[in-house]
């Protein structure tokens, strides 16, 4: 068996990997972000509520961008704050709410509140969106603190859309929510179902569905942000992934594994579970014509089941999937009938055996034809 | 009696101390309150939290009951009291615990289902590290056992469960400011337990589980909505088998596999082989302990007779209609005995028709991690 050493002993590569990590983490500003997924409960206010609470800390913290139509409380948050006021500018016709870039640069504070993430900026400014303007923010060294509601976010508006029946226009990429480093979900209070007039109880039945559901999506990308810092702060502490966080299940395919119920299996698994699932098939050249296309049929099987693709490669497949499932935390890995023919003709040794030898706090499925 | 209780139970969840479960429990038990309704604070652990004891003011409250055990003197909750009191709702903080020797129910969350039977709905308080399937995840995450743990069936009981979120940062500047602990212990606390990649792992799991309850709670109760994609919660044609033995890794397999069986909707059962005139009466025990810890997670559990194992399994689970088989392959022993092993290869070879899921023991991780840190990682209470 092997030792704990063994498996730590530092790897020039992984050291880089971990100094590069650090360094840039030092550097960068910090992203927090309150996720609403109901309009009107309350995000600009949390995020005033921080800013004048790190002020109050003697944080230097500046408002890069507010909302337009603003309440008493928070006219009453916003006294204490150096504001630094949008640009308003006409473009083809349409009005423009510009935050200040280059003057908030110039004045380079500690932390920056942005209210409201998704907003287009004019034809000719330097970006076309204003989270690229945060993201300048944040590789300049400036923390920034924003707002955004689930509808805003690209990925999500299919299921927000299906819920709510409404779409917006202007739109922030998941990819860049998920890179924050802190992220909390401000919930819509119970009494918002029925503050509607005339509201009957099965409209605030039919509310409280939506907001369920709603709520279940924005927890699931909060779980995501987290798991995501934390994979980064692992990196930069050099310590291996842990077991546990979140489901991760690996299909291992084969041009003979049953990949449809395979896919099918792990696709349930991962939407049950809210987890991930990914396909992976170590490379090799000498495939026959025939097998190559039934591999190919699996891996089309598999994008649609929404897995993501590995090609794998190393002299040993075994050890290539395994170091894989490591580096990844993958908790369960799904593998085929090629596994277990193996051990027919020899006990020992076979495939299934060495991997059940070898891995490290995974689960080991196998599949019948 | 404890399958349709008639009242309604909304558990706060959190992820660690001092996110704030307690205070908006009794934040939303003076809403209640103010719209008339009849509430009263069944149990309420103030840890001296000004705050939180603040929250309390003008609540009525059922006097703890006084219970002497060992010669030391002991404060449970009166759960007779709130019976006889049947107010329409009832506070109760801190679910998992387990109640003095010699109590009428052994554990609080009993004391609860006897409110919900009669009728009381109750609002309750527990961390993610308590629910029982759970436990070896966060034991690795942690490295912390947690000894009271709520069965997945009794989460399930609930209406509906809120999560009371705070980020790492947040929580961790509380600790530096002395909200949750005295400063001494909070000290101990961030060092230790309170970790910030532990609290964000504790953290995302309260994420995922709490996603989990609001789709298993909302996510069937309209088709409409789903389209072609099927967001539906699957309804299981699955059924899993977990094989138990005498090894101690059986306890987690059970957990892991009903977890998985949860999740997809399935059912599960538990089954040991024992061979016909088996005299240990030690291995007869340990068997009969898995499969009672089994049973207590309502995992239906029995005892096969056959002198061989691997088709007294592969024969159960075809005439049971299983479709996934759960088995362990024991980490410790590299120089595990012949039989067993063979046993786990024969089974994955007869049972063609099945999925076979061989579950790591991941003790032995545990262990590295450890020996790694040898600083001690409880929490301070």
């Amino acid at each position: 068996m092997k030792t704990s050493t063994e498996h730590r002993r530092p790897d020039p590569e992984a050291l880089l990997r971990q100094v590069q990590a650090a360094e840039e983490y030092e550097s960068r500003g910090r992203l927090k972000i309150f996720l609403g997924y109901a309009s009107g409960v309350g995000k600009s206010h949390k995020m005033l509520d921080e800013g004048r609470r790190r002020h109050d800390r003697g944080q230097d913290v500046v408002v890069g961008a507010i909302q337009p139509k603003i309440d008493r409380e928070i006219a009453h948050l916003l006294q204490k704050l150096e504001i630094i006021p949008l640009q308003e500018i006409q473009a083809e016709g349409v009005r423009y709410q510009v935050m200040d870039l280059q003057t908030i640069l110039r004045r380079h504070p500690s932390a920056c509140l942005v209210d409201g993430l998704a907003y287009d900026n004019p034809p000719d400014a330097a970006h076309a969106y204003r989270w690229q303007d945060v993201e300048q923010l944040l590789t300049s060294g400036i923390s920034v603190i924003t707002t955004i509601n689930l509808g805003y976010i690209k990925e999500l508006q299919d299921d927000v859309e299906r819920v709510t029946g409404r779409r917006v226009a202007q739109t922030v990429p998941v990819e860049f929510i998920r890179g924050a480093d802190e992220i909390e979900v401000v919930d819509a209070p119970a009494s918002a179902c029925i503050q509607r007039e005339g509201a009957t109880a099965e409209d605030i039945a039919a509310r409280r569905h939506q907001f369920a559901e709603l709520r279940e999506v924005a927890l699931v990308l909060a779980a995501d942000v987290v798991d995501r810092q934390l994979e980064r702060y692992l990196e930069r502490s050099g310590v291996p992934q842990v077991f546990g966080t979140q489901e991760r299940v690996m299909v291992c395919l084969t041009p003979r594994a049953n990949g449809i119920r395979m896919l099918e299996v792990g696709r349930r698994i991962k939407e049950s579970f809210h987890g991930e699932l990914i396909a992976g098939y170590v490379d090799n050249q000498q495939l026959s014509d025939e097998d190559k296309s039934s591999l190919e049929t699996n891996l089309e099987l598999a994008r649609k089941a929404g897995a993501k693709i590995e090609v794998l490669s190393g002299s040993d497949p075994m050890d290539a999937i395994l170091e894989f499932a490591k580096q990844k935390g993958i908790t369960q890995l799904f593998v085929g009938h090629s596994m277990r023919d193996g051990w027919k003709a020899r006990l020992f040794g076979s495939p299934l055996d060495r991997l059940l030898r070898k891995r490290q706090g995974l689960d080991v499925r196998v599949f019948p034809h | 009696m404890t399958e349709h209780p008639s009242g309604k139970l909304k558990i706060f969840l959190g992820f660690a101390a001092g996110v704030g479960k307690t205070y908006q429990m009794l934040e939303e038990a003076q809403e209640l309150k103010q719209r008339g309704v009849d509430v009263v604070v069944g149990y309420f652990e103030p840890h001296g939290r000004k705050d939180t004891i603040a929250m309390t003011d003008g609540l009525e409250a059922i006097p703890r009951r006084k219970v002497e055990y060992r010669g030391a003197a002991f404060e449970e909750m009166d759960t007779e009291a709130i019976l006889a009191r049947h107010p329409a709702v009832c506070i109760v903080d801190e679910f998992p615990h387990t109640n003095v020797p010699g109590s009428k129910w052994n554990k609080r969350w009993e004391d609860v289902l006897a409110m919900l039977a009669a009728g009381i709905d109750v609002y309750t308080t527990m961390n993610i590290q308590h629910l029982e399937s759970l436990n070896d995840q966060v034991a690795q995450v942690s490295g912390v056992r947690v000894r009271e743990t709520i069965p997945d069936w009794v989460m399930e009981q609930a209406s509906e469960v809120v999560m009371v979120d705070l980020t790492p940062r947040a929580l961790l500047n509380r600790l530096e400011r002395g909200v949750v602990y005295s400063p001494e212990k909070a000290k101990l606390a961030i060092n230790n337990f309170f970790r910030e990649s532990t609290l964000a792992a504790l953290r995302e799991m309260a994420l995922r589980q709490t996603a989990h309850e609001v789709g298993a709670r909302h996510g069937d109760s309209d088709s409409e909505r789903n389209g072609p994609e099927g967001n539906a919660p699957y309804r299981s044609d699955e059924k899993l088998m977990v094989v138990v033995s005498q090894d101690p890794a059986s306890v987690a397999l059970i957990r892991r596999a009903k977890r998985v069986a949860d999740f997809i909707g399935a059912d599960c059962m538990a089954v040991a082989v024992m061979k016909p005139g088996e005299k240990s009466a030690e291995m007869r025990g340990r068997i009969e302990k898995h499969l009672n810890f089994a049973r207590n997670l309502h995992v239906d559990a029995r005892i096969l007779e056959s002198p061989e194992t691997a088709e007294a399994l592969v024969q159960f689970a075809r005439a049971n209609n299983i479709t996934q088989i759960y088995m362990i392959w024991p980490r410790r022993a590299a120089w595990l005995p012949l039989f067993i092993r063979n046993d786990l290869q024969k089974v994955v070879r007869m049972a063609r028709d099945m999925q076979v899921t061989i579950v790591d023991d991941r003790r032995y991780m545990q262990e590295q991690e450890r020996q790694k840190e040898a600083a001690p990682t409880r929490p301070p209470e």
